[in-house]
Parts: C-alpha cells; sequence; structure tokens
C-alpha cells in the first residue's frame, strides 16, 4: 500500500534506496580514482591495478542501479533521451568511460589513461546532474551539490590512491599522495558549507544532513585532512604510507557516508502546500500552510 | 494553440474523495495508487484554524521536469500540453518520480490486488501488466479527451469528452478545459477569480489552477 496518500508535509522519496546510493558511490570513487590514476601513473606508480579497482567500481554502481529499475530487460532504453536526460548522458559516457579503461590497464597507462581520465570526469559531472535535475528533491535540486559531489569523487579517488600507496610497490607516492588528498578534503569541506548553509530543503531533509555531519564533515574531511598532512609533513619515511592510508581510508568513508545519506535518508520530496486558503462566504483569507518547512 | 488545464475551486471543494474514486474507477489503478486524490490540509493556529481541501495529482506542467530527466523518452509532453508516458518505453528507473515536485507519480513493482493478493473479478478483467513497474500518473483521462474530440465534442464542456474526476465532482469543484480558449469553462472561472498554481516559484508551469477568491475580493 502507498502509505503517502493524503500526505501534505514532505516524506522520503520511496524510488530510489540503498541501490541508487551505490551507483553514486561506485560511480563517484571508480571515476575519482581513474583521475588519481593518471596522475599517479604517469608518475611512474602502477596504473593497472588502480584502473581496475575504479572500473569496478563503476561497474558495481551501475549493476547495483540496474537492479534497481523496474524493467531491467528494457535497460537499453536509457540511451534514448540525451537531448535533456543526465541519466542517458552517463549511461553514454560509462561505454567508452569502460572501454578507454580497459585498454589504459591493458598497456598500464599511457594515452589511454588520460583519456579514461577526462571520461571519468564526464561520467562524475553527469552523476552530480543528475542529482541536480531531480527537481522533486529539494536537498538534491540546488546547483550547490554539483560541486560537493565532484570534490566529494575526486577526494574518494584519491583516498583509494593514499590507500594504495600502504603497499611496497607505491610507497614512494604516499606523500606527494597524502598532500593531493589533504588539499582535496579541503576543498570538499568548503563545498559542504557552500551546500550546506544556504540550503533550503524540509526540516526533515536539513535535520538528516545534520546528523550525518560529524561523521562526513568532522571526522571524513577535517580529521581525514589533518592525518592526510600529517602524514606528509611530520610523519618519519617508515610510516608516512600508513599513517596517509589511514587519512585515505577516512575519506573514503565519509564520502560514502554522505552519498548514501544524501540519496538514501534525505531526499525528502517538496510535500504540498497552501499558500492561499480559500475565502468562503464573506470571511478573510486565512493564513498559509506549508507544514515541514 | 489548445492548452488543457484545470482549475479546482477550493471554495466549493468539500473533501469528499469522490473524484479519487471517480479516477480509481475510470483507470483501475491498484491498491494505494491514487492518481488524483484530495489533501486534507489544516492552516492557522487556535482559534483561527482553517481546513481546506485540496485536489491534487499530475499537474501536467508546461515544462515537466519528468519528461527533461526521462532517460527512455516514455514521457512525453503533447502539443496540447498533456504530459503522456509510454509503458513499453518506460523501465521504470524513477528518475521522473523524484524529479516531480508534486509527488505524482507511482511506481508499484508487482501487481497488486485488494484482497488476499487474488484478484477480484474486475481486477481480473480490467488488469493491465503493461503497467507494473513502471511509472505510472494521472493522465487527464486522454483517451476520454480525444475519442471525445474526434467525435466533436468539447472536453470540459461534454461529460464524454471530460475528464472522470471533474465529472464526478459533487460540488462543480473541478472544471477542464482549454485555458487558451477564452469560451471553455476553465478560461471562465480563472477570468474571474484569483487563483495560484502549486509550487509555482519552481518553475514548472504547471496545467492546474486553483481558486482560492473571487476576481478583486468580490464576494
Amino acid at each position: 500500500m502507498n502509505r503517502a496518500a493524503g500526505r501534505i508535509a514532505p516524506w522520503h522519496q520511496v524510488n530510489w534506496d540503498s541501490r541508487a546510493a551505490a551507483n553514486f558511490i561506485g560511480g563517484g570513487t571508480g571515476t575519482g580514482l581513474l583521475v588519481a590514476a593518471a596522475v599517479a601513473g604517469a608518475t611512474g606508480a602502477p596504473y593497472r591495478p588502480l584502473a581496475l579497482v575504479a572500473l569496478a567500481l563503476v561497474a558495481i554502481g551501475l549493476c547495483s542501479v540496474w537492479l534497481e529499475i523496474g524493467r531491467p530487460w528494457r535497460a537499453l532504453h536509457v540511451f534514448l533521451h540525451p537531448q535533456t536526460s543526465w541519466m542517458t548522458r552517463e549511461a553514454i559516457v560509462a561505454i567508452p568511460l569502460l572501454g578507454a579503461g580497459l585498454a589504459a590497464a591493458w598497456q598500464d597507462g599511457g594515452g589511454y589513461a588520460w583519456v579514461a581520465a577526462a571520461l571519468a570526469a564526464g561520467f562524475l559531472w553527469c552523476q552530480a546532474q543528475i542529482l541536480k535535475a531531480a527537481k522533486g528533491i529539494p536537498a538534491w535540486r540546488t546547483p550547490r551539490l554539483v560541486p560537493l559531489i565532484l570534490a566529494t569523487g575526486l577526494a574518494e579517488g584519491a583516498g583509494v590512491l593514499a590507500l594504495a600507496c600502504a603497499l611496497p610497490a607505491a610507497h614512494a607516492l604516499a606523500r606527494p599522495a597524502a598532500i593531493a588528498l589533504a588539499a582535496l578534503l579541503l576543498v570538499r569541506a568548503v563545498a559542504w558549507r557552500a551546500y550546506r548553509r544556504p540550503l533550503a530543503a524540509p526540516r526533515a531533509a536539513l535535520a538528516v544532513l545534520d546528523r550525518a555531519a560529524p561523521v562526513f564533515d568532522g571526522v571524513g574531511n577535517w580529521a581525514a585532512a589533518g592525518v592526510a598532512a600529517a602524514a606528509a609533513i611530520f610523519a618519519p619515511d617508515a610510516i608516512a604510507a600508513p599513517i596517509g592510508a589511514a587519512a585515505g581510508a577516512l575519506a573514503l568513508a565519509g564520502g560514502w557516508h554522505l552519498k548514501f545519506v544524501l540519496v538514501a535518508r534525505a531526499g525528502f520530496n517538496q510535500g504540498f502546500a497552501l499558500p492561499r486558503p480559500p475565502v468562503r462566504g464573506s470571511g478573510a483569507p486565512g493564513p498559509s500552510a506549508k507544514p515541514g518547512w | 494553440m489548445t492548452r488543457w488545464a484545470m482549475a479546482v475551486d477550493l471554495r466549493r471543494c468539500i473533501g469528499c474523495q469522490t473524484c479519487t474514486a471517480a479516477c480509481r474507477h475510470a483507470n483501475a489503478t491498484p491498491p494505494g495508487v491514487q492518481w488524483r486524490k484530495v489533501l486534507d490540509i489544516e492552516s492557522g493556529e487556535f482559534p483561527d484554524v482553517r481546513r481546506s481541501f485540496v485536489p491534487v495529482g499530475c499537474m501536467h506542467c508546461g515544462d515537466p521536469p519528468c519528461e527533461h530527466v526521462c532517460p527512455t523518452t516514455a514521457t512525453k509532453q503533447r502539443a496540447d500540453g498533456m504530459v503522456t508516458i509510454d509503458y513499453d518505453l518506460c523501465i521504470g528507473c524513477g528518475y521522473c518520480a523524484v524529479a516531480c515536485p508534486y509527488q505524482a507519480r507511482h511506481i508499484v513493482h508487482r501487481a497488486q490486488f485488494a484482497w488476499n493478493g487474488e484478484p477480484a473479478p474486475n481486477e481480473r478483467a480490467r488488469f493491465d501488466p503493461a503497467r507494473v513497474a513502471v511509472a505510472t500518473k494521472c493522465t487527464f483521462c486522454v483517451e476520454r479527451i480525444d475519442a471525445g474530440t474526434a467525435l466533436g465534442l468539447t472536453p470540459g464542456t461534454d461529460p464524454q469528452a471530460t475528464p472522470a474526476c471533474v465529472n464526478s465532482c459533487i460540488a462543480g469543484a473541478l472544471v477542464f478545459g482549454d485555458q487558451d480558449d477564452p469560451a471553455s469553462p476553465v478560461a471562465k472561472l480563472l477570468a474571474g477569480t484569483e487563483h495560484f498554481r502549486m509550487h509555482e516559484e519552481l518553475g514548472t508551469d504547471p496545467g492546474v489552477y486553483y481558486v482560492w477568491d473571487a476576481a478583486g475580493g468580490k464576494r
């Protein structure tokens, strides 16, 4: 039964659940990692394992959302509306992204790595725009969400790179990776504030976001940035990589938490409003109503 | 140009939900799915409290966000303003549902019936498997409008060509017609009244108007 019947104040949307959140989590981290891997690969770090992990994350995200749609065997219809649909555009970008990523992994970097990184950035852009175009969800439709989604994807990618630097083959990259991670986390923290402070959304959505802030912003941004900075600047060589990896794990956990909360917990709809109650008889207009805001 | 639109005279609506029942009867929607429903809204604080009844459904927006986001082109907008869904194209992704600021879209992922999961004879006769796991919403009874206009009837004036909810309204609160035709019932009502559209600030150009007072406050 549809328990939403008769509700007036905003309630949580029922169409996108944790499977949709998984698409934003896997797609964001995977594309961020493809960008990070291209940069790291150019400095001589191993590219192939990072790229394969990144492509797997993107693919898992896409498979998750495929499991959510009502008619999965019609999934190819998703390509029919590139004129205006960011979901179509995401699907269109996904194909060359996976192809270029596999080619780059096959060659362990090289020119295809930059092509894959550019397509990854495009895919991430599409994901951010998908949320922005969801006009029925006040917490998603603000343009200020776009830089936050971009920043968290790139920070998550740098977080995985920092994690990978704990492996002996990538130890040499630990400090530069930690510096990049700290910088991206600061950008993400700024993007979060720019998104959250002016956000006009139902009270319930704001409460959910504010409950998530200590984990996402406190731990995932500031604590992780501090640990990353410590790894980059103060830590002795022997422990710089594991400390950087810890920062990467915190950044990753924070970003995943944010996207899960944003999609699966803060997606309250617009609800209904009565700006002008009816005037009956010779009475005066009554007060307006916009419950839940 | 023709743009089919609906006006809801809030001064007349008594919240009887006859339109809700008529819509369910006309469109055979499953349990819990109401393409049209009437909200019961309290406003103000004691002792100045008002109770208003507000019928809602798809607003058939002039700039429909559901159409823009639909990845399959299943959701389309006709030249006469009505927003339609092609059930054979829809993949049930739910993007239109989160894009709609009016909560007008429904996706039922498996067949639902009123009693014990088994269809009653009338439900069996009218069950449409094409509407399972895809988006559905108020159609403005597009089949009635198209069939009626093909017979030379006028939607909003001739019941045979008018949405079921409008026909059923016992208070005359629902009015339908071509808002671009000054002679239509909806254009006449809007010309003589004060009205608003739901969430107009979002820029969707809804095709449903809510009448709240006489023009210029003349009562």
